[in-house]
């Protein structure tokens, strides 16, 4: 039990870490390139511009 | 070689730098307050548990079709470098407390003195596992980084060169300083690698995804110029904010 918990502890720590937003913006730039790719639009900008505006929401950290 | 395998192989060797200057730091502490024998020996014991991970896990990655791969290992990678680099943001700003290895070191000793008592048995275990831990954790992320940036690109053999690099960069520097490695800028390095990282991750995620990106290969280094040129925008805003409040 104690590895698994130890297991899924290192998975979250990994992946949220300390700001939880850094995967809901992956994931939001993952779903809104899948959906670009099929309604045929480049979509090479979605990413930055997800990531770039992560970023820029830095700002208002204290 | 191309800009990917040099981006490739330079995340490679920073991002193992880093975690390999963390366990030289609790390998030092419990050798200098314990004894080298058995931090010694943890450090050993745990490199063979990682050669086996590395043995098993690196062809079952190989076998993964490559797309796949690019999607789960970007958007991870992307993941973790935004991690980095967001707190190397932070801490440039000045609105989070820099990593301080010599801090970590102090912590790490008194944690060994305060079982000082085992020291007297043939094998002291609390040097061991404290050795064993700290090499197996920060190794499995080196071995990590390894097999999946690595794989990405079907080229293990580079990552590795990286990581050997970083290996021996790093055990050179502990064996000559012989104290923990302070004067590395390791909020530079988080800084430099969390760029490389999130420009990578970008970069995979969305060609695993179907993007064409315009320039192939060199889209990799405007990635790289956009992210570095809005992280130190950031960093100037936040400075400014910070000095305006408190003038």
């Amino acid at each position: 039990m104690k590895y698994i918990t130890s297991f899924l502890f290192f998975w979250y720590d990994f992946i949220i870490g300390d700001d939880w937003r850094n995967a809901a913006a992956t994931l939001i730039a993952i779903g809104l390139t899948v959906a670009a790719l099929s309604a045929g639009i480049a979509a090479y900008w979605i990413f930055p511009t997800v990531i770039g505006l992560y970023l820029v929401s830095l700002l208002k950290t204290t | 070689m191309s800009t990917s395998q040099i981006f490739l192989m330079t995340s490679t060797f920073l991002a193992c730098a880093v975690e390999m200057v963390e366990a030289l730091t609790i390998v030092l502490a419990t050798g200098i307050t314990r004894g080298w024998r058995s931090a010694l020996l943890g450090v050993a014991a745990a490199l063979g548990a990682l050669a086996v991970i590395v043995v098993v896990l690196g062809p079952a990655m190989a076998r993964v079709p490559i797309g796949t791969m690019q999607i789960v290992v970007g958007s991870l990678m992307l993941v973790f470098g935004l991690q980095w680099l967001r707190k190397a943001i932070l801490r440039s700003a000045g609105r989070k407390a820099l990593h301080d290895e010599d801090k970590i070191f102090v912590a790490e000793q008194q944690i060994a003195r305060q079982h000082i008592a085992d020291i007297k048995q043939p094998i002291d275990w609390y040097g061991f596992t404290l050795t064993f831990k700290g090499v197996f954790l920060e190794g499995l992320e080196v071995a990590f980084i390894v097999v999946t940036f690595g794989a990405a690109q079907q080229r293990i053999d580079l990552a590795a060169y990286g990581a050997l690099a970083a290996l021996v960069i790093v055990l050179v520097a502990g064996v000559l300083i012989h104290k923990p490695l302070s004067r590395v800028p390791e909020n530079s390095l988080k800084y430099v690698v969390g760029l490389l990282l999130t420009s990578f991750g970008t970069f995979w995620t969305a060609e695993g995804l179907g993007v064409a990106w315009p320039g192939a290969d060199l889209a990799l280094v405007v990635l790289l110029a956009f992210y570095a040129i809005l992280a130190s925008l950031i960093v100037r805003q936040m400075r400014a904010t910070t000095k305006g409040a408190t003038a």
